[in-house]
């Protein structure tokens, strides 16, 4: 066998490795989604999207938990988007170069890596206990927020790398400030990008259920939160719950309650797809 | 979607609410229909804890609703432990439990000036479980579990022929619930003599169907947990009677039944399930009724949600002791006030 030839059969070999690799993920998440659709699907019914938690598996719904779900959603939105995008943005385009800087950047990324039930113990001290907010949605936010903070912020910094130098150039040359230059160029330009970033990192956070069980988010909660100051409960839990009851018919609860929460997922990154694909049409160089 | 707006007053309103001692809502509907004298009850119960006891805790929450329709009442997982710490913080108003309170517990209760009544709700029967194919594990003694369990089994214990010399020379494979959990606890003291102590190499999981899951398929498997879980699933796994040899409650070995839980004579696998409430909230109105509800309607739930009620006295006690603990706390307030 010649070399080129023996080159050419480890490319075939590694292409069919690839090959393999994609699909595994794949069928795995295929035969979960089927099985959870073929399990749920029955149980899903206008009634068990507007009915509270029962003790009996068919009268149960997961009204407070969605319901719970979307505060949490909404609130760590309001909360960390500002706070992530504007803390990349001085990351990337204001802060020097420099020691700080450095040390700055490493803890961001270390702070991505820490497991998500060591920021429920920081909230549950400083926000449940210091900032006295009780076992809030609020408070369930902001621990949320921290969370995925170093998310938002590294993606932010990343679609702000991708904007060509050349066209901070192009705005600096005809007079605009800094300040212009981001909010009218560079902004505009990565906002594709960001959302991205944005909807992954909040993704994230509506699966999340070890953090808030540790603030004292609860499991039978009989009324809808009307604002930001009471009690909740989220559909991540209601999942945890029923699916450690002995009955079976509860892990069919669980079932239909994991088809909901995918579709909140799925909804959210549908979202990010569109508005990715409109930005990419939009910006043209 | 829904639309965020930040009502500031509701926010203060609340914030007061959460940071005042006393979590009695200002805004009670009055519009309620019928003739109930509780309905005009008010005010919210929280409660947080045991995720073992929770089930009963639910129910009783969901029939309180229809008795007391403006009282808050919810409900949280946040484990035995977990729940002991917030209770002895006065930041609950009534704890799930599935073991009783330790001596740190009660001393830090004690410190915030929080008394305490406990009052048990109902039974729990651990199980000890083999494979339905298992032919020859038949019955067991406690001091055979105690050799399977001990922290000195790890390692050295690992065939069934070594519990008994008659069992087959095959490895033994043991399956238990995760060491933060009560269960583990009351087991571990129950078996072994001392609480949280226990051999490290078995397939421990939090959630109890993994471990049903394991031993009903696995023929060489030995497991145990709450009755719940095996009642449910007792077509795919074999109970095993466990033997005290102690014939004063009953001889011989003896299967985990609702009779045998009940009368006590399935000792000492049998455990109580706890509830305890703060003096700080027996001195409430809808505290007081919600847990006499809870004893009066404890029997029949706990049994509906797979745990198995006291004998019918017992509740009674429960309740008086319950009165008496009510009125300590409201004649101690009526005494500071007329200082």
């Amino acid at each position: 066998m010649t070399n080129s030839e023996y080159n050419r059969y480890k490319d075939k070999a590694f292409q069919v490795f690839g090959i393999c690799c994609t699909f595994f993920g794949l069928v795995v998440l295929a035969i979960f989604l089927v099985d959870i659709l073929i399990e749920g699907m029955g149980r899903i019914n206008w009634e068990f999207i507007t009915s509270l938690p029962s003790r009996r598996a068919l009268r149960a719904g997961i009204l407070t938990a969605w319901t719970g779900t979307l505060w949490i959603l909404v609130l760590t939105a309001v909360i960390a988007i500002p706070l992530g995008v504007a803390a990349g943005v001085y990351l990337e385009e204001y802060a020097r170069k420099g020691r700080l800087s450095n040390i700055l950047e490493i803890n961001i990324s270390n702070l991505a890596g820490v497991p998500s039930i060591i920021y429920g113990l920081l909230g549950l001290e400083i926000f449940v206990r210091q900032m006295q907010l009780g076992a809030s949605l609020l408070a369930g936010a902001l621990t949320l927020s921290l969370l995925i903070l170093p998310i938002i912020i590294v993606t932010t910094r990343e679609a702000i790398k991708a904007v060509p130098r050349s066209i901070r150039d192009a705005s600096f040359a005809l007079g605009a400030s800094k300040w212009q230059t981001i909010w009218r160029q560079v902004l505009p330009a990565s906002v594709g990008g960001i959302m991205t970033g944005i909807i992954l990192a909040l993704s994230r956070a509506v699966g999340e259920a070890a953090p808030l069980i540790v603030i004292g988010a609860l499991a039978y909660v009989p009324f809808v939160a009307t604002g930001p100051m009471e009690e909740f409960t989220v559909l991540p839990i209601q999942i945890f719950n029923w699916v450690s009851r002995p009955q079976a018919d509860f892990l069919i609860n669980a079932a239909a309650a994991i088809i909901i929460l995918l579709f909140i997922t799925f909804l959210l990154n549908g979202v990010a797809v569109y508005l990715r694909y409109r930005q990419q049409r939009k910006v043209k160089w | 979607m829904r639309t965020f707006s930040v009502n500031l007053k509701n926010l203060k309103g609340a914030g007061f609410l959460l940071s005042g001692a006393l979590l009695l809502s200002a805004c009670g509907g009055s519009g309620s229909e019928g003739a109930a004298a509780n309905e005009n009850l008010t005010g919210s119960i929280q409660i947080d804890g045991s995720s073992t006891v929770y089930p009963i805790t639910e129910a009783v929450a969901e029939e309180f609703r229809r008795e007391a329709p403006d009282v808050k009442v919810t409900v949280g997982v946040s484990g035995s432990g977990g729940g002991m710490k917030k209770f002895s913080r006065g930041e609950i108003d009534i704890v799930n439990a599935s073991r009783s309170i330790n001596a740190d517990e009660a001393a830090a209760a004690e410190q915030n000036g929080i008394s305490y009544v406990e009052l048990p709700v109902a039974y729990d029967g651990l199980t000890v479980v083999v494979h339905p194919e298992n032919d020859w594990a038949n019955d067991i003694t406690l001091a055979e579990l105690k050799k399977i369990w001990e922290p000195g089994a790890q390692n050295t214990i690992t065939r069934w022929n070594q519990i008994r010399p008659e069992w087959p020379d095959q490895e033994i494979h043991l399956y238990g619930p995760g060491v933060e959990s009560g269960t583990y606890d009351y087991f571990t003291e129950a078996v072994v003599g001392k609480s949280h102590s226990s051999r490290g190499d078995y397939t421990a999981s939090e959630d109890d169907n993994v471990l049903v899951q394991g031993v009903s398929s696995d023929p060489y498997a030995l497991g145990f947990f709450g009755y719940a879980y095996y009642e449910e699933n007792k077509n795919k796994l074999k109970a095993v009677p466990v033997d005290d040899q102690n014939d004063s409650n009953g001889q011989g070995a003896i299967l985990p039944t609702l009779e045998t839980v009940k009368d006590g004579s399935y000792a000492p696998l049998s455990r109580p399930l706890f509830i305890y409430v703060s003096s700080k909230a027996a001195a409430r109105p809808e505290v007081v009724e919600f847990v006499n509800f809870y004893l009066d309607n404890a029997p029949e739930l706990s049994e509906e949600v797979g745990y198995i009620q006291l004998p019918a006295e017992r509740y009674q006690e429960q309740k008086d002791k319950f009165q008496e603990f009510a009125n300590g706390v409201n004649q101690q307030a009526a005494g500071a006030n007329q200082q």
